[in-house]
């Protein structure tokens, strides 16, 4: 993949994650936040489809801006092809890796709900 | 033609605040760093005493200093009019031609002299530009365009611009390669692999010279890891530039081709031959 079309993925994902935190945000605030920690209503929360799409999509992108930006930084620390290929083979596998535990969380908190 | 006068007026009061900022001295020291790899020399700083004139540039100050004080000091110049680029070198800390900057413009008794940032020091203030000019080959710095054939004398003829089309690259042509942007660059600082503002300017001003038509294969050139997006839009290339150029927006513009923002759609300049026989 070429370097810009992997910048126009960061800067998108970044400004789309800018919008989906401050929907996030927004919706904690609808209630006193403490109320909003409570277990039965962050449960609720994960009940709720569209409020489960709008989690899965900030951790979607922020996974891709942020390992992405963490790439960045680790290509300006040192220089070389086996550390270039390293760093960019486990910011890839750490993405999918976080993605993957927070969809298995957002499942499993959905799943709990419905066999209750 | 009043506003012309009331121009005019601008100007003149300008140039006299920027007098009055003139500090005058019969003398300055010269901080020198002074350091020779090659032998062992260990890093430090001579001060040097030196009488000044209002007229009096850094690059005479060390001239006399070298002729005068002290023979063994090292410095790289040439033209003494900041066409060269040749003298550059960090004075109080900032990236700047010696030959363009007077003695008169810089506050304090003694002014620093040090070899420029982000390049392998030689001798005291002389630095290596190999790399520096690697990167500018890098980038083709040249028109490519297969209807100008410059192996048949016969055959060449001059390309067909627009002072438009001109405009569109001209600031960027004005460099002189003198390494201050280069020296000034955050990103050069940590990443040797990153071309650095003059590189990508210059391949900025090849891209958007209409008579070059290797459009593609400049964007692929700067398209790489440590490539163009490298650039964190610091700015300090711009800032400290002698010459006016702005590397900066050079680079912001090229980021804004390959993002797609802007428009990749460019007339290839005809030839007067060509034209001429329609």
């Amino acid at each position: 993949m070429r370097e810009s079309q992997i910048m126009k993925i960061h800067y998108v994902t970044g400004i789309a994650a800018l919008i989906v935190v401050a929907v996030h945000i927004m919706m904690r605030l609808i209630m006193p936040y403490n109320m909003s920690l409570e277990y039965e209503n962050v449960v609720a929360n994960y009940h709720n489809v569209p409020y489960v799409l709008l989690l899965e999509s900030i951790l979607i992108l922020i996974a891709i801006h942020g390992f992405n930006g963490l790439r960045v930084i680790l290509l300006e620390m040192r220089q070389g092809r086996n550390w270039e290929g390293s760093i960019t083979v486990l910011t890839i596998a750490a993405m999918i890796a976080i993605i993957g535990y927070g969809t298995r969380t957002i499942l499993v908190a959905n799943g709990l709900e419905m066999g209750q | 033609m009043s506003e012309t006068i009331e121009k005019l007026e601008r100007l003149d009061k300008k140039r006299k605040e920027h007098e009055k900022k003139e500090i005058e001295r019969s003398s300055i020291y010269l901080k020198i760093f002074r350091a020779n790899r090659a032998t062992g020399e260990q890093a430090h700083y001579d001060t040097v005493e030196v009488p000044v004139q209002r007229s009096t540039t850094v690059l005479d100050a060390l001239l006399y200093a070298k002729g005068y004080k002290d023979h063994s000091i090292g410095i790289r110049y040439s033209c003494r009019m900041a066409s060269c680029g040749s003298c550059g070198m960090k004075i109080n800390g900032i990236p700047r031609l010696a030959c363009y900057t007077k003695v008169s413009e810089l506050y304090g008794d003694t002014i620093t002299c040090e070899p420029l940032s982000n390049f392998p020091h030689i001798r005291d203030l002389a630095t290596d530009f190999t790399q520096f000019f690697e990167h500018h080959k890098d980038m083709q710095p040249y028109i490519q365009n297969e209807n100008a054939d410059i192996k048949d004398p016969s055959k060449l003829s001059e390309f067909v611009q627009s002072p438009e089309d001109v405009d569109k690259f001209l600031q960027f042509s004005y460099c002189i390669k003198c390494g201050c942007c280069y020296s000034a660059c955050p990103t050069v600082a940590m990443d040797t692999k990153f071309p650095g503002p003059q590189a990508l300017a210059q391949a900025y001003r090849y891209f958007a010279d209409s008579r070059d038509a290797a459009t593609e294969e400049r964007l692929e050139l700067v398209d790489d890891r440590h490539g163009i997006f490298r650039c964190h839009f610091a700015g300090s290339c711009s800032t400290v530039c002698p010459k006016g150029v702005d590397p900066a927006l050079g680079i912001q513009l090229l980021k804004g081709h390959m993002l797609g923002y802007s428009s990749n759609e460019k007339k290839i300049a005809d030839l007067k031959e060509r034209l001429m026989r329609k």
